[in-house]
């Protein structure tokens, strides 16, 4: 293993985590609610769920966070490699995955984590290693791709 | 409680920019262990996890929110098959294309990933539509 010294960014990583854990901290200790975003989406998009307000509230303040951000400072890089055939089978995975498994990176990887769940340990092991499976056979294996 | 979601969105947004994870390429970084890796992730984990557990512990001690809300917490303990399966194919995606949920929509409002969000509210869709069928 060979660590990438010049792209490691620890500071901005660990305070961006730090509000990325006061945002989920904000959600509970007001709304009573887990920060999952898979879960607050999937949710807000069936028709006739319960409580759809706050979710497209959360929803609402999570995508104008780019925009109050550009007014501040410059946007940070977002470089998209996968192709657009590799994205639309990867947000199928993504989007059933996620409700099959009752969570994603938010609900199990942050708030379950965070609360000791059982559950959301053995998932978010689980995610963790077929991500990094899946980005060798793309990266070393099959190559070029994605 | 509108109020204080849209505010828990609005940082929790800001938080995924801040940290790197609404850019695909630095996520990848991080799950290519047999590449250059940039473990700079697991600060954004280990960071979120130490501000939200004093949080998630004093919830369990509560029966409310300190708006007087309930606190609703998942009672599951099980692990089955269906967590096991819709972590292992979620997973599969994530590391496909570098993007999770929220970074998702963070680079929709950005303009980007349309295709990716479009296949993935295809996908939540499919769910629901084979639970509905069960």
């Amino acid at each position: 293993m060979t660590i990438d010294w010049a792209s490691f960014t620890p500071l901005t990583a660990t305070a961006g985590g730090a509000l990325i854990g006061a945002a989920a901290a904000l959600l509970l200790l007001m709304n009573g609610r887990i920060a999952g975003i898979s879960g607050i989406l999937g949710t807000a998009m069936q028709k006739g769920s319960r409580d759809r307000g706050w979710r497209i509230a959360f929803i609402a303040g999570l995508m104008l966070a780019p925009w109050l951000w550009s007014l501040f400072a410059a946007l940070p890089s977002a470089l998209l490699e996968a192709t657009p055939a590799w994205l639309v089978i990867a947000g199928l995975l993504v989007g059933f995955g996620s409700r099959l498994g009752s969570g994603c990176t938010s609900g199990h990887g942050v708030c379950g984590i965070a609360r000791l769940s059982p559950r959301s340990l053995m998932a978010t092991a689980t995610f963790m290693a077929t991500g990094f499976l899946m980005v060798y056979l793309l990266k070393h294996v099959i190559g070029g791709g994605a | 409680m509108i109020p204080t979601a849209f505010a828990s969105g609005l940082l929790f947004g800001f938080g995924l920019l801040l940290a790197g994870m609404a850019n695909p390429a630095k996520v990848q970084a991080f799950l290519d262990l047999a590449g250059a890796w940039d473990p700079s992730l697991m600060l954004v984990m280990g960071g979120a996890i130490a501000v939200a557990a004093p949080a998630f512990a004093w919830a369990k001690r509560h029966q409310r929110t300190l708006l007087g809300a309930s606190l609703e917490l998942p009672q599951a303990r099980h692990l089955d098959r269906r967590l096991l399966l819709g972590a292992a194919l979620f997973g599969a995606g994530w590391g496909m294309a570098g993007i999770c949920p929220g970074p998702a929509l963070v680079l929709l409002a950005q303009g980007k990933a349309l295709i990716f969000v479009l296949a993935m509210l295809a996908g939540m869709g499919l769910h629901a539509f084979v639970n509905g069928k069960r």
